[in-house]
């Protein structure tokens, strides 16, 4: 039931987020359908292994992998569909919890909290370069095929 | 040899009209140097070299006569993907040669003046309700869901008219978090709502800077490190205009 929900929410959530972007009109569900499978990903691994950081790289490598392979097959550029999915992985609800300890003076916990919103910003980071890698050599492999 | 000098000026206006629209309209600097050479590849100059920064284009191309350079300064920037896609698929069509350069000028002038964004009601129906999913998507309870729609669909209202009046985007920003976390504590203070901590973080998403952040990111992969450098520095100013902004609420706590 939990899943459910998420499910509903992240993908009204991410249709929302194209809408304010201004996605063309075509495009909004398959945005929308790119971030529930992102966020089901990465609710389903943290829930599973207890590790935000692995979580997202996971949740980032399938957006920008699929992202990249539906721009290709619309012939529309790419941001179009990863700019909404990823919006959910970003750790907005840490960062804050960073700058409430701030806030009110608890910097120990304030710096831990921060230190992880860089680690988990960074592993959004490396997913995207992860998923570039793999896209490069899925089209290196389609132009051997073609060559041979 | 009066008439290819004309036609090389022409051909540089509709490539920098082409790289400025998607520049202004939220793309990746990599794809505007793309669109711009392949533009320009298109109608027969081969060599053009570009530079592109979040804040100007400058493009040069090489050819018989003496190089030609222009400079176009870019100062206000918004997020309109559908403007991208647009000048993209014009840049399909003139790569594979059924548009003139006439026509393309046309177009992409009619692209310019073009105002293809939702309406502003949609806009903020969009924003609250995103922020009611992502309360619910970080864990908070259903009873939340409302006041968190009602106060991100304040925020991003408050957010685009602060904009209007006083054009500092970072200013209008802090202003917008702070009417955020203002209606979000009215809204626990009054028994409305009950976690403080979700009502705020689901409504303060809308004004998260992931586009700058992931576009900063595609840049410096790219090798782009002076756009990337400084989209980065945007959203790291944005991100702590929205943290100033709440964190004035909650001092007041």
């Amino acid at each position: 039931m939990a899943v459910l929900a998420q499910a509903l929410t992240s993908f009204l959530a991410t249709g929302a987020f194209g809408i304010l972007f201004n996605v063309p009109k075509e495009t909004l569900v398959k945005c929308g359908l790119i971030g529930t499978g992102g966020w089901l990903i990465y609710y389903l691994l943290e829930d599973y292994s207890n590790n935000a950081i692995l979580a997202t790289l996971a949740a980032t490598v399938f957006i920008a992998v699929l992202s990249q392979q539906l721009a290709k097959f619309y012939k529309t550029p790419v941001i179009i569909f990863s700019v909404a999915g990823i919006i959910p992985l970003v750790p907005g609800g840490l960062a804050y919890d960073a700058m409430r300890n701030f806030v009110e003076n608890d910097y120990n916990s304030a710096i831990a909290l921060a230190a992880k919103v860089l680690m988990l910003a960074g592993s959004i980071a490396f997913g995207l370069v992860f998923s570039e890698v793999i896209n490069q050599i899925i089209r290196k492999i389609n132009h051997n095929k073609v060559r041979i | 040899m009066e008439k290819p000098v004309e036609r090389t000026y022409e051909i540089m206006e509709v490539c920098l009209l082409a790289g400025k629209i998607m520049l202004q309209s939220g793309g990746e600097t990599y794809r505007v140097e793309d669109t711009m050479m392949r533009i320009a590849a298109a109608f027969g100059i081969e060599r053009t070299h570009s530079y592109v920064t979040p804040t100007g284009i400058i493009f040069s191309a090489e050819g018989t006569e003496p190089t030609k350079t222009k400079l176009i300064r870019i100062s206000e920037r918004s997020t309109d993907l559908k403007k991208v896609s647009m000048v993209n698929s014009i840049s399909r069509r003139i790569t594979s040669g059924d548009v003139t350069l006439e026509e393309a000028m046309e177009y992409l002038q009619e692209i310019d003046s073009l105002d293809v964004t939702f309406p502003f009601r949609v806009q903020v129906a969009a924003a609250s309700l995103a922020s009611g999913c992502f309360m619910i998507m970080f864990e908070g309870g259903w009873n939340d869901f409302i006041p968190a729609m009602i106060s991100g669909g304040m925020g991003y209202l408050s957010f685009v008219y602060f904009h209007r009046f006083i054009p500092i985007k970072f200013f209008s920003e802090f202003l917008a978090s702070f009417v955020i976390g203002l209606f979000s504590f009215l809204f626990v203070k009054m028994g409305v709502g009950q976690q403080l901590d979700k009502i705020i973080i689901g409504s303060v998403m809308t004004l998260v800077p992931g586009l700058l952040l992931t576009n900063a990111i595609r840049d410096l992969m790219a090798g782009h490190l002076v756009s990337g450098l400084s989209k980065g520095a945007e959203a790291f100013l944005t991100a702590f205009a929205i943290g100033a902004g709440i964190a004035v609420v909650l001092s007041f706590l």
